[in-house]
């Protein structure tokens, strides 16, 4: 039986509550009546034998490519760079794609004799993965093989000795990436496609690159004008990575992409009720949920947050693209959206969401306000194509604890961030303007990421500026069961209960407002009508 | 007449300690203090004089005292019984004469400079410190005339402040109010004189970053201090570690160019420096930091915060601590104590200090009367109690931040307590 594609439910007096997500925990709230509910697709089926369809993409790529086995001689250089621990969510259970991908790559490479192999993560401004959480993504066996010899660097966008510039776009935006990278002989990105802004030229434009590149499109401005960054063609994100992508390309660099897609196979059967309709919950469904949501309110946060990202997601591959950057995408973003997408007619006034405990930059961390900031006002509203779900001046409700606490090892600048900047302004431009530099060259910001596992010093501001289309587009933000100081700060309203936040965005969107819920994890994307 | 007098009774002392545990000022009611009945005490020569007080305010040592906390390092400086209250303005009402040898009319206010130093002892010659000008530093305050007590409020023979007997203060002590200035205004002064005398001791230049630990009565007179009565701070970058919101507010108001949570100023500092971190202390921190606190936390944190060679400033009246000096030694660092007052300048006290800042020597408190009334320090006092009410001012007191206070005083111009 094919997979059932999205659906979007109305509320009537027999639907049962719908399922929110709260962090580490989930309730059940009951939707007025006349409500929207947007279910993504059920899992598409995967491909029956990853391996086999990995050798098949590389031998027969798509776009202006040679197969690979073609691109690979005795004596060239080698580079495979691969994404890095934002992706997937949750990690998945091994093996991750990244091995199945880079394994077949480097047979291939030996087979050709090719000796000067070196693999990169690309992590931008993002934290250096630990040795455990790079065995999980490529495996023990590549890990043993190349770590100890120093073939396994992590980019650094900080070692100004080991970029490269390659020049300036024709929108005047500097092009400096990995020097490794540049002047291989042959670079082969290893992607995974959880979302639709993932891949293509942003692999490298932004993956290898460093913050003087990256600044270019990581910014309020750029942010406000892609509507969405989930949506390639409306997006001046992806514009600005395309200008750079092909700058690169035009300087010599030959990349070979290799773009997979997941099916949203997101949680282990214990939690299978997360991703089932309510009204199809069966009893091991209802015991599911009622068992685990009573363990988890007795249980404390930090070993909450312990279990949960201790959680392997079942994902599995969908589809394996390789070739021309642009050619591979283009297939890769179909694969997304015939996972993803669900058609939705309208927009509406208020739309609600209930907030997991993991985005792209918290991976065995603390989801810490900014961050949920970024995933209900960056990700989540950007989950569209066409126009957004909640219409201009309207409401968005995101129910999560909001914790005052951060990881100060992964975050330390996001402490500051959130002391120093957002008590003074929360005005995306005005943090730029005001803060940005200071932050990107404070020296032990800079030293933390470059030896430690600290995201950059200028994330919180890209955190931030992820938010600014929706908080530029909103009328008001509302967190439900946050911790109250945490959410003001963040310039947003607070609610205790659903019936209050919804009752306070009535004083913004007038009476009787329409109501739409995203019910996300999985992921979706809507197609707004 | 009415006195709360401290009496040395060691089943008592135990009794308030244990209860302090429970938070500062806790034991009042069943500590070493006791209010009774009192009479005028004697003068204890002929240039002394009655003052009748109208505000005595309870400090942070007056609190230290009451939970036993002190040092014993002070338990030879001080004569049982005695009449807390060190900070204090009253009522000349036979007139006196001033430390400047200024007559002061009878019904004139006063402020008193409680050190208990040569003069008032009638020592002669003067120790080095006296002769100098730095009274505070007397190392007589046992000896002479009088019972041991380095200030009025710890000495048996002159009274303290807590009391509607009235105390004995020497003409040397004595330091005519202002007309304009308030009771609260006046009764700030010795506290604002502290402020004053850390500030301009503790080597200030051009373009500094200062960091205040604290932000209780002591720090917000130092934030005050620095930006009214050194010249070289305009030009420094002013950074204030305040725990309550009415602090924070206040030291906004009082000039703080940066004011945080003070288990934020550490991280504030270093990203005002731009430093890194190197075994838990900034590699390059504030020029200057004033612990206005004293206690082991806040002395490692002013430590940690501070740059090589840099200096610590102790302000607030430390007990005995413990303390890593490890890192003290090996960034060189400077830990010093500023206590009290006496007089103040020309010179700078460090080779880099501003020396624009007091042209010619002046009595730290006319300095620091002129920063009380320039800045409206008077506002700080936010509860007044009689003293039949002294179990509740001293709990009031001991959590003076948590209950959105500043200064708490006793008001022994009627028996109506206040708050505001």
């Amino acid at each position: 039986m094919s997979p059932r594609p999205g659906f979007v439910l109305e509320v009537d007096r027999s639907t049962p509550s719908t399922l929110f997500w709260h962090g580490e925990r989930f309730s059940l709230e009951r939707l007025p009546e006349g409500s929207r509910v947007i279910y993504a697709p059920e899992p598409v089926d995967p491909l029956k034998d990853p391996v086999a369809a990995i050798r098949s993409a590389l031998s027969h790529p798509v776009g202006d490519r040679q197969p690979l086995p073609s691109l690979l001689r005795a004596g060239m250089k080698l580079t495979i760079a691969f994404d890095d621990i934002s992706l997937p969510l949750p990690p998945m259970e091994q093996p991750d794609i990244r091995q199945m991908v880079i394994e077949q790559v480097l047979d291939m490479a030996a087979e050709a004799g090719v000796d000067d192999v070196a693999l990169i993560v690309a992590l931008a401004l993002h934290r250096r993965m630990t040795e455990a959480e790079l065995r999980h993504a490529i495996g023990d066996r590549i890990y043993d093989a190349f770590a100890p010899n120093g073939l396994l660097t992590q980019h650094d966008a900080e070692d100004a000795d080991a970029l490269v510039h390659l020049g300036l776009t024709d929108q005047g935006e500097d092009v400096e990436i990995n020097k490794r990278a540049a002047e291989s002989d042959l670079l082969v990105y290893v992607n995974i496609n959880l979302v639709a802004m993932d891949g293509g030229h942003k692999s490298v434009a932004t993956g290898l690159a460093s913050y003087k590149s990256l600044r270019h499109h990581h910014n309020p401005l750029t942010m406000q004008k892609s509507r969405s960054f989930m949506d390639q063609h409306r997006s001046e994100l992806h514009s600005s990575n395309w200008r750079m992508g092909r700058l690169i390309a035009a300087s010599g660099v030959t990349v070979f992409q290799i773009e997979t897609t997941l099916n949203n196979d997101t949680f282990p059967p214990a939690f299978g009720f997360l991703q089932k309709r309510e009204w199809e919950w069966g009893a091991k469904d209802r015991l599911g949920y009622l068992a685990s949501s009573k363990a988890l309110d007795r249980t404390p946060a930090r070993l909450a947050r312990q279990i949960f990202h201790s959680v392997k997601a079942p994902h599995r591959m969908t589809s394996v693209q390789a070739g021309e950057v642009e050619a591979v995408h283009a297939l890769t973003t179909q694969h997304v959206w015939d996972q993803q997408g669900v058609e939705v007619t309208g927009q509406t006034d208020i739309l609600t969401m209930g907030l997991p405990y993991i985005s792209p930059y918290n991976v065995n961390s603390i989801l810490n306000p900014i961050l949920v900031a970024c995933l209900g006002l960056g990700y989540f509203f950007n989950l569209y194509r066409g126009k957004p779900l909640v219409r201009e001046g309207g409401v968005v409700i995101m129910s999560h604890p909001t914790p005052w606490e951060f990881n100060p090892v992964h975050h330390p600048s996001y402490i500051d961030f959130f002391e120093e900047v957002l008590s003074e302004t929360t005005d995306p431009i005005e943090v730029a303007d005001r803060f940005e530099e200071s932050f990107a060259s404070d020296p032990w910001y800079i030293h933390l990421y470059r030896t430690g596992h600290a995201y950059h010093g200028v994330h919180p501001f890209y955190m931030w500026y992820w938010c600014a289309h929706a908080l530029q587009h909103l009328g008001a933000v509302v967190v439900v069961g946050g911790d109250k100081a945490a959410v003001h700060r963040l310039g947003f309203r607070a609610a205790s209960t659903l019936s209050d936040a919804l009752e306070m965005a009535e004083d913004v969107v007038g009476r009787s407002p329409t109501l739409t819920h995203l019910h996300a994890p999985p992921v979706l994307m809507a197609d707004v009508k | 007449m009415k006195a709360l007098v401290f009496e040395r009774n060691l089943p008592r002392f135990a009794a308030s300690r244990v209860a302090s545990a429970f938070g500062s000022g806790r034991g009042a009611g069943i500590g070493p203090l006791q209010l009774l009945d009192a009479d005028q005490p004697g003068l204890p020569g002929t240039d002394w004089f009655h003052l009748r007080p109208l505000l005595s305010g309870i400090c942070g040592s007056d609190l230290a005292t009451l939970d036993g906390r002190s040092s014993r390092y002070f338990e030879d400086m001080v004569s049982f019984p005695f009449v807390p209250g060190h900070e204090v303005v009253g009522v000349l009402d036979d007139g006196g004469v001033d430390h400047d040898g200024a007559p002061l009319a009878p019904g004139a206010r006063a402020v008193i400079e409680p050190v208990l130093g040569c003069a008032p002892r009638h020592i002669r010659p003067l120790c080095p410190q006296c002769a100098t000008g730095h009274s505070g530093l007397c190392g007589n305050v046992a000896f002479g005339a009088l019972e041991p007590g380095l200030q009025t409020g710890y000495c048996a023979d002159t009274g303290g402040g807590w009391s509607t007997a009235g105390l004995a203060a020497h003409a040397s002590q004595l330091h005519a109010v202002p007309e304009t200035f308030s009771d609260e205004d006046a009764v700030v002064v010795e506290p604002a004189a502290c402020a004053v005398h850390a500030v301009l001791s503790a080597g200030i230049a051009s373009g500094d970053t200062v960091a205040v630990v604290g932000a209780g009565t002591l720090g917000l007179a130092v934030v005050a201090a620095l930006h009214r009565v050194t010249g070289a701070v305009a030009d420094c970058t002013l950074m204030v570690g305040a725990k309550h919101p009415h602090q924070r507010d206040l030291s906004d108001s009082l000039g703080a160019d940066i004011v945080v949570p003070p288990d934020q100023l550490a991280r504030a500092v270093r990203r005002h420096v731009g430093s890194l971190v190197l075994a838990g202390r900034l590699t390059n921190g504030a020029d200057v930091v004033f612990d206005c606190v004293g206690t082991s936390e806040s002395v490692s944190q002013s430590l940690a915060m501070v740059r090589p060679r840099g200096r610590v400033v102790l302000v607030g009246m430390p007990g005995r601590i413990s303390i890593d000096l490890a890192p003290l030694w090996h960034r060189e660092l400077s830990l010093v104590g500023a206590y009290a007052y006496g007089d103040e300048g020309p010179a700078p006290a460090s080779p880099d200090g501003d020396p624009t800042a007091i042209a010619e020597p002046r009595r730290t408190f006319e300095l620091a009367i002129e920063l009380v009334g320039a800045a409206g320090l008077g506002s700080l006092v936010t509860a007044s109690y009689p003293l039949e009410r002294y179990q509740e001012a001293i709990a009031h007191a001991g959590a003076a931040g948590r209950r959105g206070a500043v200064k708490v005083v006793f008001d022994l111009r009627s028996r109506k307590g206040t708050t505001r």
